[in-house]
């Protein structure tokens, strides 16, 4: 290998190190790290088991909510929900049939949503307006509609 | 340029040549390829003008089937049959024919998977496998959607034998030699294939009887993993075939001797080991599997970019030399002495130049953080789509037209050249207006697999349509690329004047060493690769089977 070559490898492989210990950092120290929630559920029991028996908006503080929300084809259960300004959000949701997403465009909510699994993801809501829900992967022929929104003020 | 291309026309090499048997084998395969690529291209512009809501699909038809289609017909037909065609075209020149047993497999390869083909085909057209080029459980196809998948991996398996057959064949004949490159890198083709094909085999073995009812439930998560497995393996099977030609072809085009032999072997070697694990990154955002084994995973996917560098550095280290040698002068005069007049030349160096912001978005998708706002959203698409659709496709697209009359016996004409450079440019700027608008869209929200994105009439849903008319237009675009394409192809294998053609393969620089025997020790960069598999898969499959949630019954939503 010429000199040339090396330094260029070096490089490159160095600034790749540099990116994977910034992601390390944001994911463990900071908290920043993709929704990996590890909790199962049967997903032809979805109704039954709590938290699912009772989807919907829960306040657990001072602006502190949780959101237990079931995916289904085509629909968010519970779907228009109402939060104040400033609040944190965690979101509990399982799919009663095939996979879907969850996605809030605009933030950085983004997670998959599986049949069997139960998956969480939290965000705080700083901005008011009418944020778009959509599933984003594909469920089925009514995907496109599979949309709800999240109203804050 | 018009020159060089006469001056390789009137001095073929004398190589081994390919038999003429086998060219049938790789035109068969090459044709495949072709009306494939026709029928997914059209596919694609409907989706276009769907999505951009300027026409609506007849009740019979519906956006799902016809993304079925496009992707399946591109993404496995398109590029399997035009790999084989080439990748078989390369192992009979380099070796001076293929053994009659490995031609035979190649024939039952190309048959088992046009039977296959027609299975999954039938099964979509009739709208009974609506289930997306990936599948996922537990969408549920009909039976014989899966029954036709295994037709499918059976061929690339037929293949595959052959491959392995030949090159033992050769290397026992040829004690103390290292294979031709061609040869070498069609070994690390069909090496990753048939691993990475076993993930989505076992998949889909355990949804034949979920899908015919004999079995109730399936696991979900393992079922996505074992898709991931094979589903990025494959984009890196179609990049090596790309590089085969970048490496071995191009600099024999230009005028130029190929890099170092050793180096070369080296990027085909950590392609072939570090590929298979990448697949995780498609399931950063996925529950069930922890953070610090997706961690893990950012950290295999990421070791993929290294040979590409290699490769980078490599090809315009060819580039300049190259210039250098024909009298280009100063910081940047050699590019001008490139052949950018022949297309040949011209399709795979853009394919090389898109390869650029292509691979750096492809580190973005990689990443934990990073992918979690572009998970699933139109700028993986535009991902895909620069990189398979321009890296990947034009590079297949410059292969042809030397393979293609060297196979039929004919002549590239100016004439044709000149169609090629038009198509080349008209594919170029179509994929990129294409790929451009889905990263912006993508970053501002909008979903992929969608067919339709108003939500309603909302005002984010809104600020997508304006990039949504630059995909049909795009769209349009690349529909013309590829009737031009498809005609070319066609008109090379039947209608072009007879003649010879040269297929140009470079030569090493003068007193360059050759490669060291030890980069033929195949089982051992098996045994490596299986040991990199197991490194990433072991731990998080296992907790998968362990940890399973009551699984999932077949569901059609469609």
């Amino acid at each position: 290998m010429n000199r040339l070559e090396e330094l260029w490898l070096t490089v490159s492989v160095g600034i790749l190190v540099i990116f994977m210990f910034i992601i390390g950092y944001q994911t463990f120290a900071l908290g920043m790290g993709p929704p990996s929630h590890k909790e199962t559920i049967d997903p032809q029991q979805v109704d039954q088991i709590e938290p699912f028996d009772e989807p919907g908006l829960k306040m657990l503080g001072d602006k502190q909510y949780e959101v237990v929300m079931i995916l289904q084809a085509f629909a968010f259960t519970p779907s228009h929900i109402e939060i104040p300004i400033g609040s944190e959000v965690e979101f509990t949701m399982t799919s009663k049939d095939v996979t879907h997403g969850f996605q809030i465009p605009g933030t950085n909510i983004n997670a998959m949503v599986m049949p069997g699994h139960i998956q969480k993801i939290s965000h705080t809501f700083n901005e008011p307006g009418e944020y778009l829900v959509v599933c984003n992967e594909y469920c089925g022929i009514g995907h496109q509609a599979m949309s709800t929104t999240i109203t804050v003020k | 340029m018009e020159q060089t291309i006469k001056e390789t026309i009137r001095y073929p090499k004398k190589l081994l040549g390919v038999n003429p048997n086998d060219a049938k084998v790789s035109l068969a395969y090459l044709s495949v390829a072709f009306i494939s690529l026709l029928i997914g291209g059209l596919l694609g512009l409907v989706q276009g003008l769907e999505r951009a809501g300027l026409i609506e699909l007849p009740s019979w038809l519906n956006y799902y089937q016809v993304l079925t289609a496009h992707g399946l017909l591109l993404l496995v037909v398109f590029t399997a049959t035009f790999t084989v065609g080439y990748q078989f075209a390369n192992l009979s020149h380099s070796f001076g024919g293929l053994l009659p047993k490995v031609r035979t497999l190649a024939w039952v390869g190309f048959y088992l998977m046009i039977i296959g083909v027609g299975m999954v085909v039938t099964m979509i057209v009739l709208n009974e496998a609506s289930v997306l080029y990936t599948f996922y459980p537990p969408l549920a196809a009909h039976p014989i959607f899966y029954v036709g998948l295994v037709f499918v991996v059976l061929g690339i398996w037929a293949c595959c034998l052959g491959v392995f057959i030949n090159y033992r064949h050769w290397r026992k004949n040829h004690p103390g030699q290292v294979t031709p490159l061609l040869a070498f890198f069609a070994m690390g083709v069909f090496v990753l294939w048939f691993f990475a094909s076993i993930g989505v085999t076992i998949e889909v073995l355990t949804l034949i009887p979920w899908s015919m009812g004999l079995v109730e439930t399936t696991n979900v998560m393992v079922a996505r993993t074992l898709f991931w497995w094979f589903g990025h393996t494959l984009v890196n099977i179609w990049y090596l075939v790309a590089t085969s030609a970048w490496y071995v072809i191009v600099p024999k085009i230009i005028g130029g001797r190929h890099f170092s032999d050793k180096l070369i072997r080296l990027v085909v070697i950590l392609l072939v080991i570090l590929n298979i694990p990448g697949g995780f990154h498609h399931q950063i955002i996925d529950p069930a599997i922890s953070q610090s084994i997706k961690f893990l995973h950012v950290f295999m996917s990421l070791s993929i970019a290294v040979p590409s560098l290699m490769t980078a550095f490599a090809m315009f280290a060819v580039f300049e030399r190259t210039g250098r040698k024909l009298g280009g002068k100063g910081w940047l005069g050699w590019l001008k002495k490139l052949p950018w007049g022949d297309v040949r030349f011209l399709a795979p160096m853009m394919a090389m130049l898109a390869f650029i912001p292509g691979g750096a978005g492809g580190i973005v998708n990689t990443s934990n953080q990073l992918n979690q706002v572009i998970h699933n959203t139109m700028w993986v698409v535009g991902h895909f789509h620069i990189t398979v659709g321009i890296s990947v496709v034009l590079t297949f697209f410059g292969i042809c037209y030397w393979l293609v009359p060297y196979l039929s016996k004919r002549k590239l004409t100016p004439k044709m050249n000149k169609l090629g450079v038009i198509q080349t440019i008209i594919w170029t700027v179509g994929m990129m207006l294409m790929s451009t608008s889905m990263h912006i869209v993508g970053l501002m929200g909008d979903p992929r697999r969608t067919s339709d994105t108003t939500y309603g009439g909302h005002e984010v849903a809104a600020s997508w349509i304006p990039y949504e008319m630059v995909f049909a237009i795009a769209a349009t675009l690349l529909l013309i690329g590829v009737i031009i394409q498809v005609y070319a192809v066609f008109h090379m294998m039947f209608l072009s004047p007879k003649g010879q053609t040269e297929f140009p393969v470079a030569e090493p620089e003068e007193h360059a060493p050759v490669a060291p025997l030890w980069t033929e020790r195949w089982g051992l960069w098996t045994v490596l690769l299986l040991a990199v598999i197991a490194m990433a898969y072991v731990v998080p499959i296992v907790d998968m089977i362990m940890n399973a949630p009551p699984g999932s019954p077949p569901i059609r939503t469609w």
